[in-house]
């Protein structure tokens, strides 16, 4: 058991998975002798070469487009998109393409591509490097999305995106890349597409995931001197989404707030409510909440604080539900 | 010239020159200082393969006019550089084609009733890509380039380039068209293929035309210079010479074998038939310019040659037109026979591992269909 930062837990669940299986590579811009702008892929290129870890021309299509290529010739590539912001360009082959080939091939095309992406916001950046895209794979059929919260977690999802045979979209908080915690190797991974309850409770169901959960889980504490019973769930998985998770909690505390730094409308966060409102209706006390980014373009970074969800605006919406 | 305006001439560009040229429109094999005639040139094979080709086309325009097929996007008049293309390959390189190149099936083995599919709507593919090393057609102009490159990629990791021993060195074909090459993706894949050297090459038909975008829309100079800006050669054959675009072909994928890098080819041809068979070309180009086509006919040179070298007889004519009537009637029969996938299909397809909700979805909408609900009956 060790104590690392989200950042080098990543680093080791790379190289763990690089050893493992040559057909493991990673592509992206400035992977290689730089190690990544934030380290992630830091030593790696020294210690696999560089066809392994491939310093990229400066282009996110070809970085995708490559990847599904070098898929269909039997390798297992990691791609790493610098910063979410930037993914756009890439968009065209993560959904007409990546996202599609085995529906379209009647299942005899398997693109086992990983896309890892630095997103979200806090950490006073200039433009496209503070966004929260989960929505847009969340929707498109064929991806999957898992977004790690801690050191133990990123450890064990990035083992299991690279292990899953399908396209998985991997979304890094990178406010978190520093945030430090104990990760045991040999631990058994929670499964993929299994969320999480990091802090057992009674009275309402915070769900988050990513950057969120160290927040909720100071919202859990607040409350508790308060004297109510927060249970946060970290959704690990954006897609599938794991209603059994969810519902099971609901149906013991009836309230439930979703909180993400993504834009309020037709956010993951609605989808979740959308679910849980059918699935649990006759067990909630009150109306599921939502605490979100807003419906506007991410704000210059001295906004940004009171623009994301944070400690306090998630205090008042747990209020809010007791109030009803 | 005015990009807007339609030309009746085939190529309002800058004018680099005739494009290579190895089999003259009288059939008659003539030496060309950039390129050599291959040895034992087995046009008997060539031939059959384009009349093929061509007849699969021809059907399956047919078929569409009879509502068995939604859309066709005809390749006629664009044989000769698919099948002198398709004979330049080696059984174990792998070609990316667009959503045309259905001459380059055929070659690979590709039962053609399998290109129907797509265009009935009984599928989104129709053949297994690796039984043939011929990848299913991409619709998303020039996204297939990058795949290419990254399969070329996964060569290079194999070590399977510039071994000298042929059974191991392999390279990638990846067909595009004259439209495409505007599209950034398949300039992205210019870059990554010559900045790593990699083993593929880029097969261009221009056949003049992106639906009504004539080539001058795209472009002020010629498919095969842009490569030159790229970093790696460019090759401009007449893409009616079944003989010359095989031998560029060849030389081509032998150079990307070697570990030569990637190679450009331009095969300079024409769309003779509209963009697909929705598309009504009489609104944006001259029937003369089909008439001067049509009389550079790729398949009567090749026959020409065949009856100069005297290898066009009673027997084997014969067993052409056999084999065209039966391929003719198989592709009749074999598209009414495809099969509607089942209802579930879709739903088992989207993933290896299915979510517990998809399956939900699944499970629902099968009984939805079996309980005679759904649309079809």
């Amino acid at each position: 058991m060790t104590t690392v930062p989200i950042a080098r837990a990543l680093n080791q669940g790379l190289r763990d998975a690089m050893d493992a299986d040559d057909k493991v590579l990673l592509i992206g811009e400035d992977i290689g002798r730089l190690g990544g702008v934030f380290r992630v892929t830091d030593g790696l290129q020294k210690d696999f070469g560089e066809q392994r870890v491939v310093d990229s021309p400066l282009g996110e299509a070809g970085i995708v487009g490559s990847a599904i290529g070098l898929a269909m010739a039997g390798y297992r590539p990691v791609c790493e998109i610098q910063f979410d912001g930037f993914v756009f360009p890439a968009m065209n082959q993560i959904v007409t393409q990546l996202a599609k080939y085995r529906h379209r091939s009647e299942g005899q095309i398997t693109l086992p591509v990983v896309i890892r992406i630095p997103v979200g916001g806090g950490i006073g950046a200039i433009e496209h490097h503070s966004e929260s895209p989960e929505a847009y794979f969340a929707h498109t059929a064929g991806l999957k999305v898992m977004s790690p919260s801690s050191a133990q977690e990123a450890y064990d999802q990035i083992g299991l995106a690279i292990r899953s045979d399908d396209p998985v979209i991997f979304l890094e908080p990178k406010r978190s890349y520093w945030l430090k915690g104990e990760v045991d190797t040999a631990a058994t991974p929670t499964p993929a597409d299994k969320a999480k309850i990091v802090r057992a409770g009674d009275d309402l169901t915070l769900v988050v995931w990513g950057a969120l959960v160290p927040v909720a889980l100071k919202v859990a504490e607040v409350c508790a001197e308060e004297g109510r019973s927060i249970e946060v769930i970290d959704m690990r998985s954006l897609s599938p989404i794991d209603d059994a998770t969810l519902l099971a909690s609901l149906e013991r505390t009836g309230r439930l707030v979703v909180a993400h730094e993504a834009s309020r409308t037709a956010g993951v966060g609605a989808e979740i409510a959308a679910r849980m409102q059918q699935q649990a209706f006759y067990s909630l006390e009150a109306p599921i909440l939502r605490v979100t980014g807003y419906d506007t373009p991410y704000p210059a970074s001295r906004l940004e604080e009171d623009w994301l969800p944070g400690l306090d605006r998630i205090l008042d919406a747990v209020d809010q539900s007791f109030d009803q | 010239m005015s990009p807007a305006s339609p030309s009746t001439t085939p190529s309002a560009v800058a004018d680099r020159g005739d494009p290579i040229s190895l089999l003259a429109a009288d059939g008659t094999l003539r030496p060309h200082a950039d390129l050599a005639v291959p040895d034992d040139v087995a046009a008997r094979d060539l031939y059959r393969d384009m009349v093929m080709s061509r007849r699969v086309d021809s059907e399956a325009i047919a078929l569409q006019r009879q509502g068995e097929l939604g859309l066709w996007p005809s390749m006629l008049g664009q044989e000769a550089a698919q099948v002198g293309a398709g004979h330049a390959l080696r059984p174990r390189d792998v070609v990316f084609p667009t959503y045309r190149e259905h001459g380059v099936a055929w070659c690979r083995g590709v039962d053609p009733v399998n290109l129907l599919g797509l265009f009935r709507g009984t599928t989104m593919g129709g053949w297994d890509p690796t039984a043939n090393n011929f990848n299913l057609y991409t619709l998303v102009i020039g996204a297939q380039t990058l795949h290419a490159v990254g399969y070329a990629m996964g060569i290079v990791r194999d070590g399977d380039v510039g071994t000298g021993d042929p059974d191991r060195d392999r390279a990638v074909l990846v067909f595009l068209g004259d439209g495409s090459l505007s599209e950034g993706e398949t300039n992205e894949a210019f870059v990554w293929a010559a900045a790593q050297s990699l083993p593929v090459v880029f097969f261009c038909q221009n056949n003049q035309w992106a639906i009504s975008a004539p080539y001058s829309v795209q472009s002020r100079i010629p498919v095969a210079d842009r490569a030159k800006g790229f970093g790696f050669p460019g090759v401009r054959v007449d893409g009616n010479d079944a003989v010359a675009c095989l031998a560029a072909t060849e030389a081509a994928l032998e150079s990307a074998r070697q570990g030569n890098g990637p190679t450009l080819i331009e095969a300079f041809t024409y769309r003779r038939n509209p963009h697909t068979t929705s598309d009504d070309d009489g609104r944006y180009r001259a029937h003369a310019e089909n008439d001067h086509w049509e009389a550079l006919d790729p398949i009567d040179r090749l026959r020409r040659h065949l009856e100069a070298t005297g290898q066009l007889d009673d027997a084997f004519t014969a067993s052409v037109t056999r084999q065209e009537t039966e391929l003719a009637e198989r592709l009749r029969s074999g598209c009414r026979s495809l099969p509607v996938p089942a209802a579930g299909s879709p739903f088992e397809h989207t993933f290896v591992d299915i979510p517990a909700e998809l399956r939900t979805q699944m499970d629902q909408h099968v009984a939805f269909v079996a309980a005679g609900q759904g649309a079809e009956s």
